[in-house]
């Protein structure tokens, strides 16, 4: 063979490709593409104070007599696009639910009523769509809301997935607490509150997507009464989250950048089911971006990360819960990892779709 | 995930990475071929753990970053067609073509799917006898037996709407560019694990011997690349140059012959383009005569267009160990996963795709 690599200083690679004519899949992930389609589309022409705060809800003051903050309001909307419809552990009645509750619930509302928006596809059969409302009761009793206000729009047969929710819900703060994603401050705990990646590995299953039986059910759960539980103990709760689209890795960096601060994990304290993390080796995903409907992050004063975990292992909710990582002042927004073997790591977002590797 | 936790065992990394630090007494560059070895040593840090003076650099080895733009434009171009099923490994959508990728046709309206395997494609096929179901072939000798099983199958099911875009790559000729150029920096090799747990490792003595380089068959767990780079220290030390296998776990000599037969009853050598290295003889496979009715470039006929590309980028320096992603001026600002500018930034195998999402602040 001669000299095998005359031309190799020419040779190099296309030109990027942007997704900014079209909106692609990747958009939806819940990851760095959906933060740019936000920040980028969105926010410029609909901006205002508490659309920009980038929380899982807004937040607004009701005035009363002489005080204009007398009563402040989580609101938040979520649209439910899930297939298949029914999965183990749950349904696209009691995400739609949960969802909204638990984005309510984020801000330390309390989660009181939900208005609810069908898109139903021509020839959804009647006893299919009776069992998600009756899951939607269910999850709205177990929450502890009401439902009281709806609509419902049919398209033509071909033009939906079945049934699209749409919930938006609205929740009181109380008094004196203060919970937003910009909160967490240098020398705060990370806690989480139980195994990640459960409710994206039952979906891909339910899909027959593994080809493998991965026994495991969605979390999917409302946390108001968790979140209820520990701010009845502490009130020095900066931060909290749940985990969905983008999994851990994406939620902990929206609040590093929110926050302007670094954030350490530790690898060997993040709890994951063992079906959850071989269903993960085997089609290549991490843990750390898979979806989540039942988990919460709260970053919270280190003097009362004990007490909180203890509050949080005797919730249901929050049996596995976990002291996951540290809040640190390293300039730089960067969540990082500490592996098992003593390494550090980056920990980026999720980047679009998340996608199997190939070997 | 028995079986798996006992090879990231802490103390037994640490073990053996102790034995490195005291068996070595020179600086030497050695080359993870596979791109999935690399993701391994950026995903636990493994480089942090090395003693100075063994430097790691990333191979070839990730069949993403290498398919040939003119292949991804023919699979663009075939992806269009009325009718047609395209399928992929899901990494292949990202890659972008001359002026788009398979994200932008599937949103264009092409019907394009994620499958985890050809022969996935080839129930797809079974399922819609009224569509043309294309799967696109790409990778090493790894994905190739299952490649050669979907067409081998459709040939004997007779099935007419079936056919592979084959883009098939192989190790040793990659290896032979990189130890025969003059500016080569690689004093030794990880070979990957899954390719040899197909093809054995015969084939590396000849490259071994020939520029005098240690090669040795390494997995992808942190104790597997440990002591894959141990085995290699200790034969540079020495200065030997063998063939040694340190994934006896999975992979034999012979490796898998049944699967080579399939191989070589469905595919044959031929010269092939690699991404940012260019064209390199009898380094790839495409389907024999027995089987080119399956071949969906000929079905499709599909014509190649002159690709632009990048002034910017670097990869195919990186391919092939002479640069690392941080010596890239578009790396992390002009070139992010979002806005790839090269494969190897596209690929979640790709050396730059490795680095910025595991890497530590610059």
């Amino acid at each position: 063979m001669t000299d095998p690599m005359p031309n190799i200083e020419g040779l190099v690679c296309p030109v990027p490709l942007l997704h900014n004519r079209q909106v692609v899949l990747g958009h939806g992930s819940g990851g760095r593409m959906s933060y740019e389609l936000i920040s980028k589309l969105f926010l410029p022409p609909l901006d205002n104070p508490i659309l920009r705060a980038g929380d899982d809800a807004g937040v607004v003051s009701l005035p009363s007599g002489d005080d204009p903050h007398a009563l402040r309001l989580a609101v938040s909307t979520d649209s439910h696009v899930v297939m298949p419809l029914f999965f183990p552990g749950g349904d696209i009645g009691r995400l739609a639910v949960c969802g909204t509750v638990n984005d309510v619930a984020m801000m330390g509302a309390e989660p009181m009523y939900l208005t609810a928006g069908f898109v139903l596809e021509e020839g959804l059969d009647f006893d299919l769509l009776g069992r998600v409302i009756a899951s939607m009761q269910s999850a709205a009793h177990e929450a502890q809301v009401k439902v009281i206000a709806g609509d419902t729009k049919v398209v033509q047969r071909g033009k939906a997935d079945g049934l699209y929710i749409n919930t938006t819900g609205i929740g009181i703060i109380p008094k004196m607490v203060n919970i937003r994603g910009s909160n967490a401050q240098p020398g705060d705990v990370v806690l989480l509150s139980g195994t990640i990646g459960d409710h994206g590995i039952a979906v891909l299953a339910a899909r027959g997507e593994l080809y493998f039986d991965a026994q495991i059910s969605s979390d999917v759960a409302p946390l108001n009464s968790l979140v209820s539980a520990m701010l009845h103990v502490s009130d020095n709760i900066h931060v909290l989250r749940d985990p969905t689209r983008g999994g851990l890795a994406t939620t902990l960096n929206e609040i590093a950048i929110q926050s302007n601060v670094g954030i350490q994990i530790h690898e060997d304290s993040i709890p994951v089911k063992p079906a959850v993390s071989a269903a993960c080796e085997m089609l290549g995903f991490d843990p750390l971006y898979v979806a989540n409907e039942g988990k919460l992050i709260a970053i919270v004063g280190k003097d009362h990360a004990d007490e909180l975990l203890a509050v949080m292992h005797s919730h249901p909710l929050g049996i596995d819960a976990s002291i996951i990582g540290t809040v640190t002042d390293e300039p730089g927004q960067h969540v990082t990892l500490r592996t098992t073997l003593g390494t550090t790591r980056l920990v980026d977002m999720l980047s679009g779709e998340m996608l199997p590797r190939i070997c | 995930m028995k079986y798996i936790a006992e090879y990231r065992d802490s103390t037994r990394v640490h073990t053996v990475m102790d034995e490195i630090a005291r068996i070595v007494h020179r600086p030497w560059v050695i080359m993870e071929i596979c791109g999935g070895q690399t993701h391994s040593i950026m995903r636990y840090g493994l480089d942090q753990l090395l003693p100075t003076g063994i430097e790691l650099v990333h191979g070839p080895g990730c069949p993403v970053c290498v398919t040939s733009l003119e292949m991804i434009d023919k699979a663009l171009a075939i992806a269009a067609q009325p009718g047609v099923i395209f399928t992929s490994y899901g990494d292949m959508l990202r890659v972008p073509g001359s002026d788009r990728d398979l994200f932008s046709m599937r949103a264009s309206g092409a019907d394009v799917r994620v499958v985890y395997s050809s022969l996935d494609a080839l129930k797809i096929a079974q399922e819609n006898p009224d569509k043309q179901v294309v799967f696109f072939a790409i990778g090493f000798e790894t994905t190739a037996p299952a490649n050669a099983m979907s067409v081998f199958q459709a040939k004997k099911l007779g099935l007419k709407n079936y056919s592979l875009l084959v883009s098939h790559v192989r190790v040793p000729p990659a290896m032979h560019v990189i130890l025969g150029s003059a500016s080569n920096r690689v004093r030794g090799f990880l070979a990957a694990g899954h390719v040899c747990a197909v093809m054995g490792y015969w084939e590396y003595a000849p490259i071994a011997q020939k520029y005098k380089v240690p090669i040795v068959v390494t997995g992808f767990e942190p104790v597997d690349i440990a002591q894959g780079i141990l085995y290699t220290v200790k034969q540079l030390e020495k200065g030997r140059y063998d063939v040694e296998n340190a994934y006896a776990r999975v992979v034999s000599f012979e490796g898998n012959q049944p699967a080579q037969k399939l191989i070589s009853q469905v595919f044959e050598e031929c010269d092939q383009t690699w991404r940012g290295i260019g064209n390199i003889p009898a380094s790839g496979w495409k389907l024999n005569s027995d089987y080119k009715d399956f071949d969906a470039s000929e079905r499709f006929q599909v014509q190649a267009i002159k690709p632009k590309e990048s002034p910017l980028c670097i990869a195919g320096q990186i391919l092939q160990g002479l640069k690392k992603p941080y010596n890239c001026p578009a790396f992390g600002s002009q070139c992010t996963p979002e806005h790839p500018l090269g494969a190897t930034m596209v690929s979640s195998e790709g050396a730059c795709a490795a680095y910025y999402r595991y890497g530590r602040p610059q």
